[in-house]
């Protein structure tokens, strides 16, 4: 019944014996202890679980662990590169983007794909690229300057203030 | 102080090392899964564990029946009525719990579940609260000796006769029927939680989502007490928690029963509900249907007001309000505007729907207040074909009359209106919007400006008036400054986002002087927190934030006594700034707050006691009363009724700001929770009692896209009796933006004779009212 599964996650090899049925967020949460992956839904909706699958971002309570059989994940956890913190971290960090902190690491992995499909998206570009990933804190205008606050880092460009603009 | 820092707690949350409730695994730990109810109302005949328990990994299945042999299959609410914890003989809403099973995980629980067979006989449901008071409906608290109807309370506030004559004798009156749909919190961590029981030390420790963690470890002593969990038994652990709003304040009935398990079965108990049982189970906001009527005179005075509500409260009522306000802080209904009549009454029925009527970032019905008066007071502006600006302006209690006391007797304590609506008119170009609009207008083209200028009430409470279950609604802080200058600070609140780790070291760093860096900011354990009543309602600052502040000023005084001492001279000598003491006239004299720290530790004056901490319980005064002017402007497209919001401004007054960034990141969220009930938002039940929109999946909370671009500014007028003149933020945009946005779309479609539409304004509705007026 059981099914051998080899993964890497974050750089490193990771065998496992599941069960066929296991969902890829539960491999990750409870068999590899990687918690910065959260659950929102059951629905496929919310995106709190949202992490990269040979590169591409992919909610992982829509996949069965053995279905990343061989496959190469980067979760929140592998963000983080020699004691740096990723751009989008960064930006995020900066600019406010999050508060309660439940939806961000979906959030973050999601636009991390959005920037490596399209380095210098404009807002629209961004809103429709983030909507499978809700956030119930923000209202989202923070979360579009993160990331054009880490577009323009990855470009090499002087990012813009981080303060707060008011009318 | 007025600095935005950046957050402190960040660092764990963009690197994936927040520590939820669901990060928690422990040695042994079970999990548990709910069996719940596909019927409204029914009897339950039979339930049949058996095919369950030979489920590989199931370890028991837990009912009523169950519960009952320790008194615990029923909990009282905190509105002093009755939930049940499990049904022994009726299930009263869809997806009610009816069994809990518990296995060694967590698939193993929910193939148990699958797996019970529960015998029902169903009933037909009472689902529309009118009808709920009428003569023939069943009554469905059979369970209470003598009751014989559906009723729960009425209450009232204000003169009813004068009122009435008031209206008798008004030129003007204009009345609207609103209703104010059930919405759901929806934050996008659900609850859940651990319950670790050690039988050997007879010693609870319960991990949880909770808004409230002193709170509910009081609830739990109560309801568990006579089994031998007093207070002592019980910590109560609030890890970080993936939003709140409200949605986390009630007990719910899995952690009840988690306890209860983990008690008998003397192994820690893992719940965590789905994304679908959150929505259908757990405590709905709103539910209110007002009648709303304004009588006023022709040039455009406000007289008087009167509000009457019907509160559908599902099951039981389970709201989270003071004792003493049934209906929360409706009575703020009579705004922003200086009158002095004002009548409103309130009942509260029983229907076949989830217990609740808690909260959606706004516990207190300020929210359904607030729109009721926005949305009437531009239905009066519509009546005598005034602009609504002009309107509110001279309608507006003027900034000299504060502190204002209200018809409803509340007393505001600061705010300056007309700036504030000032403020949002120029920033939006509010005269050459109108210009536009008639353009637009003279085109057939549906454009539309909505005003909001709401005053909101929060900081609860003062002890004169606000308890819950009796404990009086201070809150706490407690600061201990170690030896070499830097601090510990813990309170009885509980952040879910609101980022308390960083405003209030911002708030004791600008009391003390020790740098905002080195204070460590903790709350959400009992057993190391000083009591407080959490937080919900716009409380934290207005509270804790106070005790904050006032526990600083207790050391600075002790530090005036040790400067005096290390610098021998007297007290009255000394002057402070932020972070020294100094010598009037000598300023090279002086020590800081870190020499003088050190010295409580190794110098202190003979007889002085050693140390340096300090514990303040904060009793506000009065409430505080933030208000805002809000202005949405929106396009229409008359031939699918799609509303485009065009832009927002929202103009917010909470008096001092202690961190701009923290601030305006609330209002932004705020809003988006504005236009969620204003535009998308509803739980809408059939007449048979099925939930049609329990899951996500069509239940719509706005994404990225439907959130507009939000624009924000402030006006400042202090709270006079807070510290430091803070006032609450979280919620004022949440209670402001819906009328603003309601009020924009209907004086789109105001030329084709449409007065009202109750939200959601979904496009269908704009349609079908188009439709009806032969507009299209």
């Amino acid at each position: 019944m059981l099914k051998q599964i080899t993964v890497t996650v974050n750089g490193a090899q990771h065998t496992a014996e599941v069960e066929p049925r296991l969902l890829l967020v539960h491999l990750i949460r409870e068999v590899l202890n990687l918690t910065g992956t959260h659950i929102g839904c059951d629905t496929s909706s919310c995106g709190a679980c949202t992490i990269l699958l040979d590169g591409k971002s992919v909610k992982s309570c829509t996949m069965l662990a053995v279905q990343a059989n061989g496959k190469s994940i980067t979760t929140i956890e592998g963000m983080i590169q020699d004691g740096q913190l990723h751009p989008l971290q960064e930006g995020f960090k900066e600019n406010h983007a999050l508060h309660c902190g439940f939806c961000t690491p979906g959030m973050i992995m999601r636009a991390s794909e959005l920037l490596a499909n399209n380095p210098n998206p404009t807002e629209e570009e961004i809103r429709w690229g983030i909507s499978g990933n809700l956030c119930r804190c923000t209202g989202y205008n923070n979360i579009v300057k993160a990331i054009e606050y880490a577009g323009a880092k990855m470009r090499g460009e002087e990012t813009a203030s981080t303060e707060p603009q008011f009318v | 102080m007025g600095h935005s820092m950046k957050r402190k707690e960040d660092a764990r949350f963009i690197q994936g090392k927040g520590h939820y409730v669901d990060d928690i695994k422990l040695p042994g730990m079970l999990y548990m899964d709910i069996v719940r109810s596909p019927y409204a109302y029914a009897k339950i005949k039979n339930i049949d564990s058996e095919a369950a328990l030979k489920v590989p990994g199931v370890v028991a299945v837990v009912t009523g029946r169950d519960l009952e042999k320790y008194n615990l299959h029923w909990m009282p609410t905190l509105m002093s009525d009755t939930q049940m914890v499990l049904p022994t003989d009726t299930v009263m809403y869809q997806a009610q719990e009816v069994a809990a099973v518990i296995a060694t995980s967590r698939y193993a629980a929910r193939d148990g579940r699958e797996a019970v067979k529960v015998e029902y006989e169903p009933m037909k449901p009472v689902m529309d609260p009118y009808k709920s008071l009428s003569p023939d409906a069943p009554v469905l608290r059979s369970d209470k000796p003598g009751k014989k109807d559906n009723h729960i309370w009425h209450w009232e506030v204000g003169d009813k006769d004068k009122t009435a004559q008031v209206f008798a004798n008004a030129d003007v009156v204009v009345k609207e029927q609103m209703y104010i749909p059930r919405i759901h919190v929806a934050s996008i961590e659900t609850c859940g939680c651990v319950a670790d029981y050690d039988k050997v030390n007879n010693h609870l420790t319960m991990y949880m989502t909770t808004q409230a963690p002193h709170a509910i470890r009081t609830v739990i002593a109560l309801v568990a007490g006579h089994v031998g969990l007093t207070e002592e038994k019980i910590r109560v652990i609030s890890p970080d928690i993936g939003g709140g709003f409200g949605g986390k304040v009630p007990v719910y009935p899995g952690y009840v029963i988690a306890i209860a398990v983990s008690f008998l079965v003397g192994a820690p108990v893992k719940w965590i509900e789905d994304r679908s049982e959150n929505l259908q189970a757990d405590s709905f906001a709103r539910d209110y249907h007002i009648t709303a009527e304004l009588a006023g005179t022709k040039e455009g005075k406000i007289l008087a007001t009167r509000f009457k509500v019907l509160a559908d409260h599902g099951y039981t009522d389970a709201a989270a309000n003071p004792s003493k306000f049934p209906t929360g802080m409706f009575s703020i209904a009579t705004g922003s505007y200086d009158y002095g009549t004002a009548y409103m009454e309130a009942d509260a029925v029983y229907t076949n729907k989830p217990p609740g009527g808690v909260a959606y970032r706004c516990s207190f019905r300020v929210t359904e207040a607030v729109h009721a008066i926005e949305r009437i007071t531009d239905r009066f502006a519509l009546e005598i074909g005034k602009d609504p600006a002009e309107l509110r302006m001279e309608n507006f209690i003027k900034k000299e009359d504060f502190p204002w006391k209200s018809p409803t007797g509340w007393t505001y304590d600061s705010g300056d209106y007309v700036a504030g609506l000032q403020k949002a008119m120029d920033a939006i170009d509010y005269h050459g919007l109108r210009k536009e609009q008639a353009e637009k207008r003279a085109k057939g083209e549906l454009m539309g400006i909505g005003i909001s200028t709401f005053t909101e009430i929060v900081g609860a409470g003062p002890s004169k008036d606000f308890d819950i279950l009796g404990i009086k609604m201070f809150d706490s802080a407690e600061i201990r400054v170690h030896p070499t200058g830097k601090a510990i600070a813990r309170f009885g609140t509980k952040s879910q986002g609101q980022g308390h780790e960083t405003t209030y070291a911002q708030i004791i760093a600008e009391e003390l002087g020790i740098p905002a860096e080195h204070i460590q900011v903790e709350e959400g354990d009992t057993d190391t927190a000083p009591y407080g009543l959490g937080t919900y309602a716009s409380r934290s600052t207005p509270t804790a934030g106070a005790a904050a502040a006032m526990a600083a000023r207790k050391l600075r005084d002790k530090a005036r006594k040790i400067a005096a001492y290390l610098l021998e001279v007297s007290e009255a000598d000394l002057e402070w700034e932020p972070g020294k003491f100094s010598v009037k006239g000598a300023p090279e004299k002086s020590k800081t707050i870190q020499e003088i720290v050190f010295a409580a530790y190794t110098n202190h004056p003979q007889g002085m006691e050693a140390g340096f901490e300090a514990t303040h319980y904060y009793d506000p005064p009065n409430l505080t009363f933030p208000s805002g002017a809000y202005i949405c402007v929106v396009d229409i497209d008359k031939e699918t009724g799609g509303i485009h919001v065009r832009r927002f401004v929202a103009i917010d007054d909470c008096g001092h700001i202690i961190n701009p960034m923290i601030v305006q990141g609330q209002v932004h969220g705020g809003l988006t929770q504005g236009i969620a009930p204003a535009m998308y938002e509803e739980l809408i039940y059939d007449e048979a009692g099925n939930i049609l929109n329990g899951t996500l999946m069509d239940y719509l909370v706005p994404t990225a896209v439907e959130s507009p671009r939000w624009e924000t500014g402030h006006v400042v007028t202090p709270s006079p009796h807070h510290p430091i003149g803070a006032k609450g933020v979280g919620e004022s945009p949440t209670v402001g933006a819906p009328p603003a946005i309601a009020n924009a779309i209907v004086d789109a479609l105001s030329p084709y004779g449409i007065t009202h539409l109750d939200i959601p304004i979904t496009p269908f509705k704009v349609w079908k009212a188009l439709k009806d007026k032969g507009a299209i």
